[in-house]
């Protein structure tokens, strides 16, 4: 028994799997717990923000403020620790709390003054890279002991390292997921997502909840603006264009509708594990240059698209059968 | 009365003129410069005209966007397409003896032709726009690198520099193709069925469906259209500087065309397409820019600028706000009454 709604992100984990096998497969060195580990940390702000960006659209939103939240909150990282000389920890509790804030802000034009959320976290996108490029414009180092014990932390798993970056990566996606399933603010969201008028008459709190939603997404992408200046060391104003697409295709790849309402926050950690693992498979034939391999992205992402449709028929012929 | 009529009917449609007007008259007060137009050997001069060049590109984008969104579509390729069919256009004229009318044909015929693929996307396999579109946004940009092997193409043409730079009776070429553009997109739009059902499929495609339409050709067209839009405005930004520079051609096009179909009051899901009032949008943003650009603010606060005017524009025209300011009409009625 395999129910509709699960379906899309079966198929979606069923993809990775064919992808992931063919690069065992086809290249040596690919199967194995290096690059495992490799995988976690390289996407795991990508992961990060499409957990968080998998809420605002499981709310019937979108969030297209993500990418450069994270360009912000590098800057304002560098800003705190480098001009400042606080400790990290405290910069990355206010960095953090800052994001929060603007998230809260953002969902608050939304819910209260009913405008659309594409427009709003448009302008939020504008805003949030103007602000990094007031506060430097340049390529800041961030040079602190404690930043460097965070991103040499690790943990060694056979020959995979799991450090510090993939770490918090599991650690807020395990959180996402019990989040969105087993609390009663999870249910309002797919509630909304839904059919917001039915969640309204039912008494679920529409404009608490859209904001809360979109305060999550602004706190995720900080933790991954964080996790940025943390992997780097460095922070400079061009970090994270285009991130908030890369997040939402994320989302979709995992399985979940931009219309709202069906899919999963796990989807988010496939739909970026699937990214990638395409750019490794890119880079381990090694014989694409740029402008090719911005097609071949594109192509995979069609290849990918259409395989989840052919799977989701197929699947669906199949259960139905029996019955 | 007739007028007074006129406004009862449909009050939406003052809001984004009445934001164009008050940012210009703003203006006017700061700098009375900047609403000055003068008329020197055969055209006109002064930053509002410059606005009007200056926009079209993205008004014809929005053109088509607008249609697009009218279908609960979008369309985030334009970007891309715009920098393809710059490349075309510009290989054509470098690497080929063709006649300018050929050049013109083959560069829109491209743009139309990417355009179906988006439609056959989004509504013949059914994926969602935002994704259909998305792959070619992220793949086109390679595409035209591709196109011109990876370099800036700089070409000579005298019909280019008409279509850039021109002046028919004393008003740019560029804003008669716009306005052209308007006119036809509003007779195709306002005075066949055409219209109507393109509206109506992205009101409710289902049903639609069941009295008859094909949606999924009207939709189809829809993407088609924007295809072509994207690929004129791409042709006029390549001619306004004589090169076609693939990396940068288009970059960020999308967005403001979006913008403009939102500021002039359309909802993204469908329904409703406003031609007019897109262009008008498409203004606005093009006024913000060169206020901007010409106030000597720090480049760095650009962003920031653009960002709190556009707030505060949607923040004025947003059904919360409006309600209120109704409701303290009705509590000042009730006090006179």
């Amino acid at each position: 028994m395999i129910s509709e709604r699960t379906l899309p992100l079966l198929s979606a984990i069923a993809v990775l799997l064919i992808l992931y096998g063919y690069g065992s497969f086809a290249y040596n060195g690919f199967f194995g717990l290096r690059l495992a580990g490799y995988l976690l940390t390289d996407n795991a702000f990508i992961i990060v923000t499409a957990v968080g960006m998998a809420f605002v659209i499981l709310s019937g939103g979108i969030d297209l403020s993500v990418g450069s939240m994270i360009a912000f909150i590098c800057a304002l990282m560098a800003f705190l620790v480098v001009k400042l000389n606080l400790h990290p920890l405290w910069a990355i509790l206010i960095s953090v709390l800052v994001g929060t804030c603007f998230g809260t802000i953002m969902g608050t034009i939304i819910a209260v003054f009913k405008i659309q959320p594409f427009i709003v976290t448009l302008a939020g996108m504008f805003m949030f890279r103007g602000l990094g490029y007031v506060i430097n414009t340049q390529q800041v180092k961030i040079d602190h002991p404690f930043m460097t014990t965070l991103s040499d932390f690790g943990v060694y798993i056979g020959q995979g390292e799991l450090n510090f970056v993939a770490m918090v990566m599991l650690v807020l996606l395990a959180v996402g997921v019990i989040v969105s399933k087993y609390t009663r603010f999870g249910h309002n969201v797919y509630a909304i997502g839904g059919d917001s008028n039915s969640a309204a008459l039912l008494g679920v709190n529409i404009t608490g909840t859209t904001i809360r939603v979109y305060a999550l997404s602004g706190f995720y992408a900080s933790v991954a603006g964080i996790l940025f200046a943390v992997a780097t060391g460095s922070a400079y104003p061009e970090v994270g264009i285009a991130v908030e697409l890369d997040a939402i295709s994320a989302v979709v790849l995992g399985g979940t509708l931009l219309t709202g309402g069906v899919g999963y926050v796990f989807g988010a950690f496939i739909g970026g594990m699937t990214f990638g693992v395409i750019q490794q498979l890119i880079n381990f034939d090694g014989s694409l240059n740029a402008a090719s391999t911005r097609i071949v992205i594109g192509v995979l992402l069609l290849a990918f698209i259409l395989m989840q449709k052919v799977i989701l028929i197929w699947a669906r012929k199949v259960t139905a059968k029996p019955v | 009365m007739m007028n007074l009529k006129g406004l009862s009917i449909n009050p939406k449609i003052w809001g984004p003129i009445l934001s164009l007007v008050a940012i210009i008259v703003i203006m006017g007060i700061i700098d009375p410069g900047f609403v000055r137009i003068e008329f020197k050997d055969g055209r006109f001069y002064g930053s509002l005209i410059d606005v009007l060049v200056r926009a079209t590109p993205t008004a014809i984008i929005a053109l088509g966007m607008a249609v697009v969104i009218g279908t609960r579509g979008i369309d985030l390729s334009v970007g891309s397409v715009v920098a393809i069919c710059g490349a075309v256009a510009a290989m054509l004229i470098t690497e080929t003896d063709l006649s300018f009318a050929s050049v013109m044909v083959l560069s829109l015929a491209a743009g139309g032709v990417i355009g179906m693929l988006n439609g056959i996307m989004v509504s013949y396999i059914g994926i969602q726009p935002i994704i259909a579109t998305l792959i070619l946004m992220v793949s086109g940009r390679g595409i035209a690198q591709l196109i011109t092997g990876g370099r800036s193409v700089s070409f000579d043409s005298v019909a280019m520099d008409i279509i850039g730079s021109g002046m028919f009776l004393a008003i740019p070429v560029r804003i008669w193709i716009a306005a052209g553009l308007l006119l036809l997109t509003i007779l195709v739009m306002r005075k066949t069925a055409i219209g109507l059902f393109i509206e109506s499929v992205g009101a409710n495609a289902r049903a639609s469906r069941y009295v008859g339409i094909e949606a999924r050709l009207f939709k189809m067209f829809a993407y088609v259209f924007s295809g072509i839009c994207a690929a004129l405005a791409g042709v006029i930004l390549i001619a306004d500087v004589g090169i076609a520079e693939i990396n940068r051609l288009g970059l960020w096009l999308e967005l403001d065309a979006i913008l403009a179909v939102v500021l002039a009051g359309g909802s993204l899901n469908g329904g409703r397409i406003y031609l007019g009032l897109t262009i008008i949008g498409a203004l606005i943003i093009q006024t913000l820019t060169t206020i901007i650009f010409s106030s000597g603010v720090p480049v760095e606060y650009n962003l920031i600028v653009k960002a709190s005017i556009i707030l505060a524009v949607l923040l004025v025209q947003s059904p919360t706000t409006q309600a209120a300011i109704k409701d303290l009409n009705m509590k000042r009625k009730g006090v006179r009454t």
